[in-house]
């Protein structure tokens, strides 16, 4: 077991990784907490296939992946937040069409250039293939996204817990609204890279609903679901380098345990406090 | 000054007038009910009020001091809030971020949302998660919130919705007694009842037109005499509104 971290982390490349999957993982976790609160998990999903269109269309034109997905995916977050506070237009269902419409945008870009190596690499993500200046990059904007997160904090779960009282109370929800939605855009793009589009938003959702079974403060819930994130990333990505599978499906995976374990336990938990309350 | 006025306001939303020409003025003080049946403008003069509408015409201003953003709001739960994992004490404490915009909660903060949570009765409750309370528990736990945003004037969405009658009844002692403190209560209610008994002012908002005065003046109105199924409480009353005498 130790010789085979030891040989791992004798590479370079894989010491990369680590450190910007690390990073990704704990921002996805930390923003999943609010955005699985708030009813938006599926916004997750759809920025990553609109991010998957953009590096498409970029690809197929020569420009850097990055700085054409970053704004398209800030864009598209804001129309989706919006789309969803207006009642007339069914969220979900905005959601739905504008990323099956990018998905099949890029598809077709992909192919009329056919520059199709790069598809799998989009879908299912190359974390082992990032680049030292994708690796920074990444580091940077994960560390934003932590910072911003932290500094926050109170207000994030006051928009979260109840957006009208904050809003009648002369908090401005609109401004913090926007800070969760530049937020989750940008660990969108990061973790787009290394874990593919669409396995992103497993990455954002699992943690925080893993750890909401079994925590009841709010506090608590964002810790484990850090906690969680981190441990089951490093977990998934030993099984990937021992049994020699896809590093991001594994991490999901490993999440997707982690997820099955904290339900059993719920349930345990709840009958043991019935059968208390009842003897 | 009175602590709100308002001045040939018209109010709506999407392009729909549901209140026009109001003209009223709330003191310090007061306990207001705003009753009315669906679709009267209840909940769009609350929105109004609280600054989440604006008015299609006319104008609301405050006295006495009050800023917009120090009005203490009580709204109904939401479908969200079931299954939100958050502690009583986090809940409270958010009421207080509209006072300072520091990064973490101060002392002082702490402070004030404990001074609340014994006030409403729920402190020995708050390290418990708000999902597992009872209906009324939670209420308090919101009463407690909107308290750490105000001192002055609370605004409250039909209180009591979902309650049972010992909660209830709980409940509107409790604000009565934070009337009685000095705090100005305006309660957007169905309960015409519990209003008649407990408000010094009703505010009946009804199609086209509107009444706004004592509890005692809504009862001998046209308006409350059309609405009301039970007699005039007060003592000054000897007398059935249905024609008769009391017994």
């Amino acid at each position: 077991m130790i010789e085979m971290l030891a040989e791992m982390f004798s590479y370079n490349f894989i010491i990369r990784a680590f450190i910007v999957g690390l990073l990704v993982s704990l921002c996805a976790s930390l923003l999943g907490v609010t955005l699985v609160l708030k009813r938006y998990s599926m916004i997750g999903d759809g920025l990553s296939h609109v991010g998957f269109g953009a590096l498409a269309v970029a690809a197929s034109l020569n420009l850097a992946p990055l700085e054409v997905a970053v704004p398209v995916i800030i864009i598209a977050a804001f129309l989706l937040l919006r789309l969803s506070e207006n009642s007339k237009i069914n969220g979900d269902a905005a959601i739905a069409i504008i990323s099956s419409t990018s998905l099949a945008i890029g598809v077709v870009c992909v192919s009329v250039s056919g520059v199709n190596t790069d598809l799998n690499s989009y879908l299912f993500g190359s974390i082992l293939a990032t680049t030292n200046a994708d690796a920074i990059m990444c580091a940077v904007l994960a560390l934003v996204v932590i910072v911003v997160f932290v500094i926050f904090y109170n207000k994030i779960f006051a928009v979260t817990f109840d957006e009208s009282f904050s809003k009648a109370t002369g908090l401005k929800t609109g401004a913090y609204n926007t800070v969760i939605a530049l937020l989750t855009a940008l660990t969108i793009v990061i973790g787009m890279r290394i874990m593919g589009t669409l396995l992103i938003s497993a990455l954002i959702i699992f943690p925080a609903l893993s750890s909401m079974r079994i925590c009841k403060k709010f506090k608590s819930v964002i810790l484990c679901s850090g906690v969680l994130s981190v441990c089951c990333f490093f977990v998934g990505m030993c099984a990937s380098y021992s049994l020699d599978t896809p590093a991001g499906a594994s991490v999901v995976i490993v999440n997707a345990a982690v997820f099955l374990i904290f339900l059993i336990i719920e349930a345990i938990r709840t009958k043991i406090s019935k059968a208390n309350e009842l003897s | 000054m009175a602590l709100i006025e308002i001045k040939n306001a018209s109010m709506g939303y999407e392009g729909k007038t549901v209140l026009s020409d109001i003209n009223l003025k709330i003191n310090e003080g007061d306990y207001v009910c705003i009753v009315g049946e669906n679709g009267s403008g209840k909940t769009t003069l609350m929105k109004c009020l609280l600054g989440l509408m604006s008015v299609q015409g006319g104008s609301i201003s405050y006295g006495d001091g009050l800023k917009q953003c120090e009005i203490g709001y009580l709204p109904q739960q939401t479908v969200l809030q079931k299954d939100f994992p958050a502690s009583v004490s986090e809940v409270v404490l958010s009421g207080c971020l509209n006072k300072k915009h520091t990064l973490f909660y101060s002392k002082e903060q702490k402070e004030t949302a404990a001074k609340n949570m014994v006030l409403t009765g729920i402190y020995q409750l708050r390290k418990k998660c708000f999902r597992e309370l009872s209906g009324g528990q939670r209420q308090r736990v919101l009463l407690a919130r909107a308290l750490c945003a105000t001192h002055k004037l609370l605004i409250l969405d039909e209180p009591v919705t979902g309650l049972d009658p010992k909660a209830s009844s709980d409940m509107y002692s409790l604000i009565k007694n934070l009337n009685k403190n000095g705090i100005t209560i305006i309660m957007v209610s169905h309960d015409i009842t519990a209003s008649v008994n407990n408000a010094s002012k009703i505010l009946h908002l009804s199609k086209n037109t509107y009444f706004y005065g004592t509890a005692h003046q809504y009862l001998h109105s046209d308006i409350g005499r059309k609405f009301m199924i039970t007699d005039c409480p007060c003592d000054d009353c000897r007398h059935n509104h249905r024609g008769g005498a009391l017994q």
